[in-house]
């Protein structure tokens, strides 16, 4: 049986898509399933350096596409866990390098090799980002909490619903616990309403997720860092367990004044 | 300066102002259409039903409601009644 293709997506940049798309798929690969992760970035690639695996790539995306590489050659190999791959982009070539149809049968081609192949989208909603949700069996939007990518990720989940489109399911990401109960920020029941989009992730703001990037590191591989609880919590609902949201904490006074470590 | 405040959210909170705005910006992309359009529409609205009806043109609130992911335009037309106009 075929794996299931999932787009990450945003509309806006800079909100952690490729931050959620690593985080997932690592999670996913944590829970025994084998994992193929797409960069469908071409031109910005950087799921590469979130899952610290740049400096193994030969082959990419476009190479595969144009015939100079077998599918396998293309992809690179979690040295973490065996069972995550990374499909790259490719850094120099134009964002339109990659057509519809030939995503299309790269995706299906990741998907008869594993259970779940992630697509990591590219910000905008033109033809990098119809390429990254052609073959999508669901669409997971990235948003924080606040108007510019509330907006924008309205725009996409429209874009996806005139067309037929995929499912979508809701990450709400960078939330500051502790400026949702001062009322200066959003709160997540606020976005979920106006979206009016089914929830599958809450990911606090978390200063182990800058670290994590630093160090290719994602993370979901850090027990006690509540982003990467709240990234594990996402794969095991979408392996269809019932994970209850966990509260959103501020951080104590302690911790506040004298930082988390 | 009253110390309470310090510990009360505030009323109009920026929560509050983030969430209002984004329902108008959110309805208005819907429809896609510009808040300077619904103006005019809104004029439009008073002088099709003025033609007929006694109305105050003052009291006319043309805007978007938000149901799920279904926006409707609500027009509020207060008409003069026979009442009104004695008083």
């Amino acid at each position: 049986m075929a794996g299931k293709i999932i787009t990450i997506s945003s509309g806006k940049g800079g909100v952690g898509k490729t931050t959620t798309t690593a985080n997932i798929g690592l999670g996913l690969a944590m829970l025994g399933v084998r994992v193929i992760c797409i960069d469908a970035d071409i031109g910005l690639r950087n799921l590469d350096v979130m899952l610290g695996l740049e400096n193994r790539i030969v082959y990419d995306i476009v190479n595969y596409i144009e015939g100079r590489c077998r599918f396998r050659q293309a992809l690179v190999r979690d040295k973490r866990f065996p069972e995550l791959f990374m499909l790259p982009a490719a850094q120099t070539r134009a964002k339109d390098a990659i057509s519809v149809e030939q995503m299309i049968s790269v995706a299906n081609e990741a998907a008869q090799m594993v259970d779940y192949v992630l697509i990591d989208s590219p910000a905008g909603i033109e033809h990098g980002f119809r390429c990254a949700s052609a073959p999508a069996e669901m669409v997971l939007v990235v948003t924080n909490p606040e108007i510019a990518s509330v907006r924008d990720a309205d725009r996409v989940i429209g874009l996806l619903e005139a067309e037929g489109g995929p499912p979508t399911r809701l990450i709400i990401n960078r939330i500051k616990p502790e400026l949702v109960a001062r009322k200066e920020m959003l709160a997540p029941e606020d976005v979920v309403d106006m979206l009016s989009v089914d929830l599958i992730g809450l990911i606090p703001e978390d200063p182990e997720i800058l670290a994590a990037g630093n160090r290719g590191q994602p993370v979901v591989l850090n027990n006690g860092s509540p982003a990467g609880q709240a990234f594990a919590d996402i794969a095991r609902r979408l392996q269809g367990e019932d994970v209850p949201f966990a509260p959103l904490k501020a951080p104590s006074l302690f911790k506040r004044l004298f930082g988390s470590r | 300066m009253n110390l309470s405040n310090l510990f009360k959210p505030r009323k109009n909170s920026g929560k509050d102002i983030a969430a209002q705005r984004l329902r108008l910006v959110l309805a208005h992309d819907r429809a896609n259409i510009s808040p300077g359009m619904l103006a005019l529409l809104k004029d439009e609205i008073i002088a099709v039903i003025s033609k007929h009806l006694e109305i105050d043109p003052t009291k006319v609130e043309v805007n978007f409601t938000e149901d799920d992911r279904e926006t409707r335009l609500v027009a509020d037309i207060p008409l003069y009644t026979a009442r009104r106009r004695q008083s």
